[in-house]
């Protein structure tokens, strides 16, 4: 990176250091904290509409879409999250694979499952065998996407619904009361309304969300623990201009440390947006914020 | 192999009784259901002596973070930012190579890289910190007559902490330490991907899960087998800790008494 980076051997301490922290691996680290902002920026719009339709869903009064909106929310109770991750993620790979399957290839007649092998025709395969390698991880950050989206889509569902029942019932008759439909009462009551409650549940999601961005490397990602664990690990003299012994711990400090981070300054944010959406609240904060100015 | 062989070499596999090599291709649903029961026994040996540890810690923690000595509450405050802000995955990590590293200069730490121990002494500090913000938020919610009714008593100290504060607090507290201990519960099965190994494929339920999962491609058999057993888990802890908070709850008449509600799943 710098000029004087060209023999690390001969460089000692701050400089050694400066340049060992530049190297193109290293970029590659700095690049997977993007990669894990990335998947925040795009999953937490997905996860809130997944959760904003399956709370509709279970308050439909259709009784079977009300059981899929509940079926959905109850999907993520009482098993292990990371369970979910696992198994999402093959799942839906092997739901693509098999439905391009069925449509490219309609004259394929050996079954798809045979014995240990999931076998589909060479056209069906995501991605293609042929394609370049950023096709490969793309299409398996958009799994993780996914599969997050789903999981989160589930709690933020669970949340949503919690909150567009805490609407106080006599809003919804006034609405009724000057005439609104349906349809009309829930976009111009309900909806505007709900937010403040929903959202203590909604910056706790969004904490959780933050802490389980490391699940990532369990999908197969090479997110900030896949870095960390490669960059930490005992490297000698014949691999590397920077030889240097186990540090790997420090690595996961600095991990710790940028969590850490994220979750004070995420804390911060959601405090202000949460005074600002009492502001006005017929809520005990509300009241609070009324009574102190 | 009839499924009894099977359960008779395999159900104990975990600990490293019985059968050595794991089953290598043509699975049956017993032996899938066998290894994955097999590998529950570490989940609730992790969850159980983490629960039954971190219950003490972390009733002094929520009494030092309730203190209004500084010196008291700001270390309590540390820890459980440190703990609660950071995910446990990450925690597995830092704390495994910690120890890599403290084990090469001392000995004494020999043990601590193995997963029965080290990984106990992650999850003993994780669900401390967790349920001290837990118990804190209910000191802070003891009815103001229990207390004053202590001090009309002439209660002081001690007693007046085991005998009025601490009973309270664990009686508004039990709804939300039930949810604390399922998905701890629920956490123990980050170990095996966080650096600690499986020594000889020793692992814990989601270890055998994705074992099987990756050699046969169909996660649709191992993995609802793992989320059939940890309902059943749920089930058990529900139940125990139900015991507890009848127990807790007993001077109330019944139609006041405070339930167990089940809230949703969270990561740490």
């Amino acid at each position: 990176m710098f000029s004087y980076c060209t023999d690390p051997s001969t460089l000692g301490g701050l400089t050694w250091l400066s340049c060992f922290l530049t190297t193109g691996v290293h970029l590659s680290f700095y690049l997977s904290f993007l990669k894990v902002l990335g998947l925040l920026a795009v999953t937490a719009p997905v996860a809130l509409a997944f959760g904003f339709l399956g709370a509709m869903a279970a308050r439909a009064s259709f009784a079977p879409l009300s059981w899929l909106g509940k079926g959905y929310i109850a999907i993520v109770r009482g098993v292990p999250d990371i369970a979910f991750f696992l198994f999402f993620v093959i799942a839906l790979d092997q739901l693509f694979e098999y439905t391009r399957h069925r449509i490219l290839c309609p004259d394929w007649d050996q079954p798809v499952r045979q014995g240990n092998d999931f076998i589909v025709c060479q056209a069906a395969k995501l991605p293609l065998g042929s394609s370049p390698e950023w096709m490969h991880e793309t299409y398996a950050f958009g799994l993780a996407v996914i599969t997050f989206a789903i999981v989160f889509g589930a709690f933020a569902a669970n949340v949503l619904f919690g909150a567009m029942r805490a609407v106080p019932r006599a809003q919804l008759e006034t609405g009724e009361a000057y005439g609104m439909t349906q349809r009309q009462t829930f976009w111009r009551i309900l909806v505007p309304q709900m937010w403040v409650f929903a959202l203590p549940g909604l910056s706790n999601l969004w904490m959780v969300l933050i802490k389980a961005t490391p699940l990532l490397f369990l999908l197969g990602i090479e997110d900030i623990v896949y870095w960390a664990r490669e960059l930490g690990g005992t490297k000698t003299s014949k691999f590397t201009s920077y030889p240097h012994g186990d540090w790997r711990m420090w690595y996961f400090l600095a991990l710790l440390i940028f969590y850490l981070l994220m979750t004070k300054v995420s804390e911060t944010l959601l405090g202000r947006l949460m005074a600002r959406l009492t502001l006005g609240q017929a809520t005990a904060g509300g009241e609070a914020q009324r009574k102190a100015a | 192999m009839s499924c009894i062989d099977t359960i008779q070499s395999y159900a104990f596999r975990s600990l490293g009784f019985g059968e050595r090599l794991l089953p290598r291709s043509d699975f049956t649903l017993c032996e899938q259901v066998t290894l994955i029961g097999s590998g529950m026994i570490w989940n609730i040996y992790f969850g159980v002596f983490a629960l039954l540890t971190g219950f003490f810690m972390a009733t002094a923690l929520a009494v030092a973070k309730a203190s209004p000595r500084a010196a008291l509450r700001k270390p309590a405050e540390w820890f459980i930012f440190l703990f609660r802000g950071s995910p446990l995955f990450i925690q597995f990590f830092f704390a495994y190579f910690l120890f890599l590293s403290l084990k090469s200069s001392y000995p004494f730490f020999g043990n601590f890289t193995a997963a029965w121990l080290g990984a106990l002494i992650v999850l003993f500090l994780n669900t401390a910190a967790y349920s001290a913000e837990i118990f804190y938020g209910a000191l802070q919610s003891i009815p103001k007559g229990d207390t004053e009714a202590a001090d009309a008593y002439g209660m002081s100290g001690w007693p007046r902490f085991r005998r009025i504060v601490w009973p309270t607090m664990l009686r508004l507290a039990w709804p939300a330490y039930t949810n604390e201990a399922i998905f701890l519960f629920h956490a123990t099965t980050l170990v095996f991907f966080s650096g600690f190994p499986a020594w000889q494929q020793r692992g814990d339920a989601l270890y055998y899960a994705s074992y099987f999962a990756d050699k046969t491609f169909n996660p649709f058999v191992p993995y609802p087998i793992l989320a059939g057993y940890f309902i059943l888990l749920t089930l058990v802890i529900v139940s125990l800790f139900g015991l507890v908070n009848r127990h807790l709850n007993r001077h109330l008449p019944a139609n006041t008494r405070p339930r167990l509600k089940m809230r949703m799943n969270l990561i740490r």
